[in-house]
């Protein structure tokens, strides 16, 4: 079986400092992993060059395309990566501001993509925007309403929405529950293991919440100063942690 | 089915002055199917550590353990994964779940996974949440609401959706009623009886007698008692 | 005649606006930065189409200027005073004997020939402007054929007003490549725009030049459940009696009496003096 992503030796400096080196991975189809660490250990450095949206200084990042079999990324061409990252993947930001129009209804931003993959059928785009709507726990009678009047929760959900709608493979996210209440985020997070079941998605999910690993991601990946320090099944890094870093970050959580 | 071929672990607490604390030492065990193996020992004797180091949630240090011919000392996640899915299941006394699922599909998941149809998933589910005596009336709500019983139970049946080839079951029948006992008890007649090797953990004494096959005492495998 | 270089520009000026404009023409739709030059006049007056026309004017060429397609409002007048000061060209109200026109807002009624430019005033150039504010990204979005974000703007008039609610500046497609701004022209002109003439389009705040060859494919944006309709009011001219021609409303007094009437001032004199008469026509002559 071809992994759905392969990362080789990718490394990231800013001038002398390093962003992220010497990190591989393979990740396999419905696999979805954790990458966890402190800010500035380099996780969201890594997921910005997996992305595409950095460019590494050395490595691949090799995606099995549905046309061409695995391609390396980070050498293909930007329009190439550019759909890519409109079709097969999907990025979903901390701050869903990031990732919305929010001049734009929710049907309109969770059509966008559909158009951009040159859907120009109305009736259809708004079909499927509200399905969508539908999926993400959101009434359809707000496919009108801009973001701009929907709760942080909501907000994330529709980002989310917006994203998956093109059925991609692969999925980015970075600190998806982040600067959500407590209950808001439980919500979030069923609703996306269970769009990650139904829909077969592999997906690579950055935080530093414990937590947040422990229900989403089956294997995960610790981060610190830029290293990868410890790899794993997920229960198996948390509960038998064996790196010195990974037995503190364990440690230091708050027990409820 | 289950080997273990002189399998040892310790934990190295690399923030307590990196004490290594040596907890197994040659351990060595072999499950036929149809077979079940209660571990036996004095609390602490780690029993739970040998159980989690077959479900590959502890790393083994060294030796192999075996499971429908994977290694899970050495093996990738994903082959863990895959072998938790098909092969190995594991009946913890505690219930995790992600808050607001309901009953019903927390039982049927493990069926989903191996993808059973989704109706006869939730049928076999229905099946296993009757006999446990869940009322019907709660299948909707999650489980995460429910008394510790009744959480138990929930965890039961669904540690018992799917018929793996391999069990691990940790005090099956702890905290239940009479009647729910015989009801696990059974089941795990019934599992061995289609063939699952079974590893498990049983306080109750008279319960481990009559499922059991044989024991396995574990303190043989605490360093420095076997030496 | 005075002491200005012919109309007004230095010639090194000229020829290099006349370098974007053959750039644009060649790659029609393709916004192409020029060094837009301060004109005597305040940007918003069509100083891109100024600067546009000064370069492609020659002295036998006759000028036409129109605002929303009348030749005798404020802009149009002072626009054509501007070239003939400047310039000293022939100037003209009549479509038919204009070799360069410049217009805002509107392309006239009559058919353009071959041998006619048509040169728009374009505020803003950028079609994805008000939905994506990054020139960076609204140019990446040109060079890859990212339009997507086009439907979303129509998407969005749908779902608001149910139907493309668009009127003016509606967005099209040229030559099966770029997305393009037609200018603030009434979608009712957007099926003129595959013409026979030579189209050129400035923006002088913006620094853009673009472009429109003759006899070139041009698609106005749409959905298939929702297709692209060229809309006027629903009325004969009031004056001329013309039920083909872009409409003007005025209103008359303030018990609400209204008339309609052609915004092409020179298509609608033209008819009149053939004969044709609206329904207040005898008032308005009176």
């Amino acid at each position: 079986m071809t992994p759905l992503l392969q990362v080789k030796g990718i490394e990231k400096r800013y001038g002398a400092r390093i962003g992220c080196t010497d990190v591989g991975f393979d990740l396999y189809r419905g696999e979805v992993m954790g990458i966890v660490g402190e800010s500035g250990s380099g996780k969201s450095t890594l997921l910005n060059c997996l992305a595409g949206h950095l460019e590494p200084d050395a490595g691949q990042v090799v995606f099995d395309t549905r046309a061409d079999g695995p391609v390396d990324t980070v050498t293909m061409s930007e329009p190439e990566r550019r759909m890519l990252s409109r079709t097969d993947w999907a990025f979903v930001h901390q701050h869903a501001r990031d990732g919305l129009r929010m001049s734009v209804s929710a049907g309109g931003n969770i059509g966008e993509r559909l158009m951009a993959v040159g859907d120009r059928h109305y009736g259809d785009i708004r079909d499927k925007a509200i399905d969508w709507l539908g999926r993400v726990e959101i009434e359809a009678a707000r496919v009108d309403d801009r973001p701009t009047a929907f709760s942080g929760g909501m907000q994330q959900r529709l980002q989310i929405a917006r994203n998956l709608v093109t059925g991609p493979r692969l999925v980015f996210m970075d600190e998806p529950t982040g600067g959500l209440d407590v209950s808001v985020q439980a919500r979030l997070l069923d609703l996306l293991r269970g769009l990650v079941r139904e829909m077969g998605l592999s997906a690579i999910i950055v935080t530093h919440d414990l937590a947040v690993v422990r229900l989403l991601a089956d294997r995960l990946m610790v981060m610190k100063d830029g290293h990868v320090v410890e790899a794993g099944l997920t229960d198996q890094v948390l509960d038998d942690p064996q790196h010195a870093y990974t037995q503190l970050l364990v440690s230091s959580v708050l027990q409820v | 089915m289950i080997e273990l071929k002189d399998v040892s672990k310790s934990f190295t607490l690399h923030n307590q002055g990196s004490a290594v604390i040596p907890v197994m030492e040659g351990a060595s065990l072999k499950v036929a199917p149809g077979e079940c193996v209660a571990l036996t020992g004095a609390s602490g004797a780690g029993k739970s550590t040998l159980m989690r180091v077959i479900y590959g949630n502890y790393l083994a240090a060294s030796g192999q353990v075996l499971v429908g011919g994977l290694d899970v000392a050495k093996a990738e996640p994903r082959e863990i994964l895959a072998l938790r899915r098909e092969t190995l299941g594991y009946v913890s006394q505690f219930l995790r779940v992600v808050p607001r699922v309901p009953t019903l599909e927390v039982v049927a998941e493990p069926l989903l996974a191996v993808g059973c149809e989704k109706q006869a998933a939730l049928d076999k589910a229905a099946e296993l949440l009757k006999r446990l005596n869940i009322p019907e009336r709660l299948w909707t709500l999650s489980p995460t609401t429910f008394s510790g019983g009744e959480q138990q139970r929930v965890n039961i049946a669904r540690g018992f959706a799917h018929e793996y080839p391999a069990m691990l079951l940790d005090e099956p029948t702890a905290s239940l009623d009479a009647q729910n006992r015989e009801t696990v008890l059974s089941l795990i007649k019934e599992a061995k009886e289609r063939g699952a090797a079974i590893v498990g953990i049983f306080h109750d004494v008279d319960a481990r007698e009559r499922v059991c096959d044989r024991e396995v005492n574990v303190s043989e495998f605490t360093p420095g008692v076997a030496a | 005649m005075s002491e200005y270089n012919f109309a007004y520009l230095d010639e090194q000026t000229k020829r290099m606006i006349r370098r974007a404009i053959l750039k644009g023409l060649a790659v029609p739709g393709y916004q192409v930065p020029f060094a837009s030059r301060e004109m005597p006049m305040p940007y918003g007056w069509g100083t891109g189409g100024v600067q546009v026309s000064a370069a492609t004017l020659t002295p036998e060429d006759t000028f036409k200027v129109i605002d929303q397609g009348a030749d005798d409002t404020t802009n149009a007048v002072s626009i054509r005073k501007f070239f003939e000061n400047t310039a000293g060209v022939e100037t003209t109200e009549e479509t038919e004997k204009a070799t360069v026109i410049q217009t805002r807002h509107r392309i006239p009624e009559a058919k353009l020939r071959e041998d006619q430019i048509i040169v728009y005033q374009v505020p803003i150039p950028e079609p994805l402007r008000f939905l994506e504010p990054r020139e960076t990204e609204t140019r990446k979005m040109h060079s890859l054929e990212e339009y997507g974000l086009m439907h979303v703007k129509l998407y969005e008039d749908i779902s608001q007003h149910g139907a493309i609610s668009t009127a003016y500046a509606y967005p099209v497609k040229v030559s099966d490549r770029y997305v393009m701004d037609p200018s603030p022209i009434p979608k009712f002109d957007n099926p003129k725009l595959e013409m026979d003439a030579i189209q050129l389009f400035g923006a002088g705040r913006e620094q853009r030049i673009y472009a429109v060859p003759p006899h070139t494919k041009v698609v106005s944006l749409d959905f298939e459940d929702y297709p692209f309709e060229a809309t006027k009011a629903n009325h004969p001219c009031d004056l001329c009696g013309a039920e083909d021609s872009y409409l003007d409303e005025v209103i008359m007094d303030d018990a609400g009496n209204r008339m309609f009437v052609c915004s092409d001032t020179d298509y609608c004199r033209s008819r009149r003096e053939a004969g044709h008469v609206g329904r207040l026509a005898e008032e308005d002559a009176a």
